[in-house]
């Protein structure tokens, strides 16, 4: 497969290793965040930890728009779907987030008391839409959840559904952006207490970077003293990136750099950026799992566009639900806490019976960290 | 006036005709179906004796008496006709394994058929033509057999169960508690090649791919595995959950670990892209035309040379060693260097989008 | 940041309109939206991402990027 091949090279991989190796100063630390769940499931997926020193910790971010999902908005949609009698369709990545009253989509898909949710499966707003059009008597509601490279294809089906006078579909928005996110860790509780985030830089997501550009970061790189490496999303990609940020520490850089020239640009895709500021507009706060309430974050549906929101639809109000006490999903996708350091992590919660964000979806650090390494904790 | 024929009875009308509640009430409809759709195209001497059950001579291996081996399986795959095979062949394809991987020698089949009204006629007799040809390729004949018809929506069309008996013979004893530390794993094949079939075809996740089922009965791959001698611990059919699964199993009845290589685990390239599209991992996609053995490692060469000559073990290959390990970990050593679990996964794996 | 694929275009304007093409990876081939691309041809390779080719990828970077691997290569060898 071109371009994903070439990236995956183990041989290559062997050399990286030895150049990181060779780069790293002696007696220091490095502890680099990589934001992206995809980044997670790489590192994880291929092993990387084994091919990095000692002294390069990565730190798994909150750039999983699943994990980070509160649990309010899964009730939402749970609730759409059981008493609004609706089509409910959403990513499969959804399903089995844990949400109020021991649901989930996957219960409420199977049934609650004598009530039953038709809820399904799309790989895409497309297919919703063509679900729409197929059922014309019924409402058919779109789960919309990710960062910005989910929200452009949620803005054109929205526009695609007003073209055609498609008055069946409607849209629960649950986008959220990356760079609020970022700041968010940077700003955490253990930054005023520490003076300092513990993280010497960050990987800078891949796919989110097609859509919004590398010069988003530059505000962090430079307000925050921290370097930004926007990588791609092969292990190759990752390692280079490493070898990179190693770089920048060593000298006292703190840039921007682009690892992923091949599909991003400093402007982004401008096209999709115009049809997502078409249709969406910044909630002033936005609720985040695990990392509480975070101003300026998250997007909802213009006023143009209000027969296509599901919350004015169906009148539905977003009730606060919290997490488990016990839970350290905060910490964790703060990157202050390792999966390992959570009390539930392995006993209690664990992907069959997820308690928090992080173990939702197979990139949330506990979930990658549970499901990938954990024969690592044993020895 | 007209010659009235006696005993007419209209032919099933297979072209435009739809299972009805009366094909499956016990009278006239119902004799009619199993004459001119099941027993024509399953037909043998233990089907034609048209009792409630088939009568059967006592199974020996070499003239002596052998030791029973008997599986079901249901099938509820949705959709019914798929690439490389069908809802029919596949459930005879599918028992007639389950006894194979035991070690026995398959000797009959079991039918049960759950018809949903409004069924299309046509599409049972290809079904059952699927079957009857699969099970005459395997030299496994469908001995007896059961209809019943549910109200429309009650039923996806078809549910079909197979049971199949065989015999083992003396001595042989393979199970999923035998593997021990040094003994190697083996695959008979390409991993994932039934699962991303069967995807491709569904609602809403649809492909062009050029890919089939790997639907196959190995009764005769593993018939010439057992003639090589070789010492066998195991051998397993990767179905649901894939390799992983059925090796997580296997290092758990035996209480030990595995260590595999992925970049010895055989994956058809274009089956490789179709899990870049869906967000898969092909280690934990079902496979109906393969196994996994488990053997000592110094009949590892003998078995392999056996299995590659054998039309269905071509690509057979060694994937890993069983090691000692308390905790029964399944792990990796990536292509890229690293290395990781291949655990049991929680549920069906759901296509990722991020 | 989500799971998005580099695939080839093989065909523009397959589908009902202009905004549609079909992309191959590896022999599976897939009909998709270019709504949120401009002028994609055909040998183009793009990102794909739930249905919509998200960005172009640009060859000569890429090629620029696997150099830039290879380059390190030599100064990894004889590492301590």
């Amino acid at each position: 497969m071109k371009y994903i091949d070439e990236f995956r090279d183990g041989e290559v991989a062997k050399n990286l290793a030895a150049s990181i190796r060779a780069t790293v100063e002696p007696g220091r630390n490095y502890s680099f965040m990589e934001f992206c769940g995809g980044h997670t499931h790489a590192i994880s997926r291929y092993g990387l930890s084994d091919l990095l020193p000692a002294t390069v910790r990565m730190v798994h971010g909150p750039g999983c728009p699943v994990c980070v999902l509160p649990i309010g908005r899964v009730d939402m949609a749970i609730d759409l779907a059981l008493n609004h009698g609706v089509i409910l369709c959403t990513y499969g990545d959804t399903l089995r987030v844990p949400a109020s009253g021991g649901l989930s989509l996957m219960k409420a898909k199977a049934g609650v008391g004598n009530k039953c949710g038709d809820i399904r499966m799309v790989y895409s707003t497309i297919d919703a839409l063509q679900i729409a059009r197929d059922n014309p008597a019924r409402e058919v509601v779109f789960f919309a959840i990710g960062f910005e490279t989910t929200t452009p294809p949620t803005a054109v089906a929205i526009q695609q559904a007003e073209a055609e006078g498609l008055a069946n579909f409607s849209v629960l928005c649950c986008h959220v952006l990356t760079p609020s996110a970022i700041s968010n860790i940077l700003e955490s509780p253990e930054v005023r207490q520490w003076g300092t985030v513990p993280l010497d830089g960050f990987i800078g997501p891949a796919h989110v970077s097609t859509v919004i550009g590398s010069r988003p970061y530059e505000f962090f790189a430079e307000e925050y003293r921290k370097p930004v490496v926007i990588a791609g999303f092969e292990p190759l990609d990752v390692m280079q990136a490493i070898l990179m940020l190693v770089r920048q520490v060593n000298e006292g850089r703190a840039e921007v750099e682009n690892e992923f020239s091949r599909a991003v640009s400093r402007d982004g895709n401008l096209k999709a950026q115009d049809r997502v500021a078409e249709v969406f507009e910044l909630r002033r706060e936005f609720e985040w799992r695990g990392l509480s309430v975070v101003p300026y974050s998250a997007l909802k549906i213009r006023k143009k566009y209000a027969a296509f929101d599901a919350e004015r639809r169906f009148a539905l109000e977003y009730r606060s639900v919290p997490d488990h006490k016990g839970c350290e999903c905060g910490a964790i996708l703060r990157g202050v806490k390792r999966p390992q350091d959570c009390k539930l992590f392995g006993t209690v919660c664990s992907p069959e019976n997820p308690i928090g964000s992080c173990m939702v979806s197979s990139e949330g650090a506990c979930a990658a960290h549970y499901s990938y390494g954990r024969y690592k904790d044993m020895n | 006036m007209a010659e009235v024929k006696r005993g007419y009875v209209r032919p099933l009308d297979l072209k435009h005709g739809r299972v009805d509640l009366t094909h499956g009430s016990g009278g006239r409809a119902m004799v009619q179906l199993i004459s001119e759709l099941f027993a024509k195209h399953l037909g043998n001497e233990y089907l034609g004796q048209g009792n409630d059950g088939a009568v059967l001579p006592a199974p020996t291996i070499d003239g002596r008496p052998g030791r029973l081996v008997m599986s079901t399986d249901c099938h509820v795959v949705s959709p019914l006709f798929f690439a490389g095979g069908d809802i029919g062949c596949l459930s005879v394809h599918g028992t007639i394994n389950d006894v194979a991987v035991m070690g026995a020698t398959p000797l009959y089949l079991a039918a049960g058929f759950i018809l949903e009204e409004g069924f299309p006629l046509g599409d049972l007799a290809r079904i059952v033509e699927s079957m009857a040809n699969a099970a005459r390729a395997a030299g496994v004949p469908v001995v007896t057999g059961d209809t019943k018809v549910v109200e429309r929506g009650k039923g996806d069309g078809v549910f079909i169960t197979t049971t199949g008996v065989g015999v083992l013979p003396a001595g042989l004893q393979l199970g999923g508690n035998r593997a021990r530390p040094g003994d190697v794993v083996i695959v008979s094949g390409s991993m994932g090649d039934h699962g991303v079939a069967i995807m491709s075809k569904r609602e809403n996740l649809s492909f062009d791919a050029p890919i089939e089922s790997d639907t196959a009965a190995l009764n005769g791959l593993i018939a010439a595995m057992l003639a090589t001698g070789a010492d066998l611990r195991c051998l397993r059919d990767p179905t649901r959950g894939g390799l992983a699964a059925t090796l997580n199993e296997i290092a758990g009845q035996s209480g030990v670990g595995m260590m595999l290589h992925e970049k010895a685990i055989p994956v058809k390239p274009v089956v490789a892209a179709a899990c870049e599209f869906l967000g898969l991992d092909p280690l934990y996609v079902a496979n109906e035309g393969k196994l996994i053995a488990i053997c000592a490692s110094a009949d590892a060469e003998r078995l392999l040379v056996a299995m590659r000559a054998h039309p269905l073990g071509g690509e057979a290959a060694l994937i890993g060693e069983v090691i000692a390990d308390d905790h029964h970990f399944v792990q990796l050593t990536t292509a890229f260097g690293g290395r990781r679990i291949v655990d049991w996964l929680a549920g069906d794996q759901l296509p990722r989008i991020c | 940041m989500c799971l998005a694929i580099p695939v080839k275009v093989i065909e523009v304007g397959a589908g009902p309109g202009d905004d549609w093409a079909i992309v191959d990876l590896g022999g599976v081939k897939k009909e998709i939206s270019l709504a949120l691309l401009a002028d994609v041809q055909v040998g183009d390779y793009v990102i794909l991402h739930v249905g919509y080719a998200l960005s172009r990828l640009d060859p000569e970077e890429a090629e620029k990027t696997l150099a830039l691997f290879a380059e390190l290569n030599s100064v990894g060898t004889g590492a301590p």
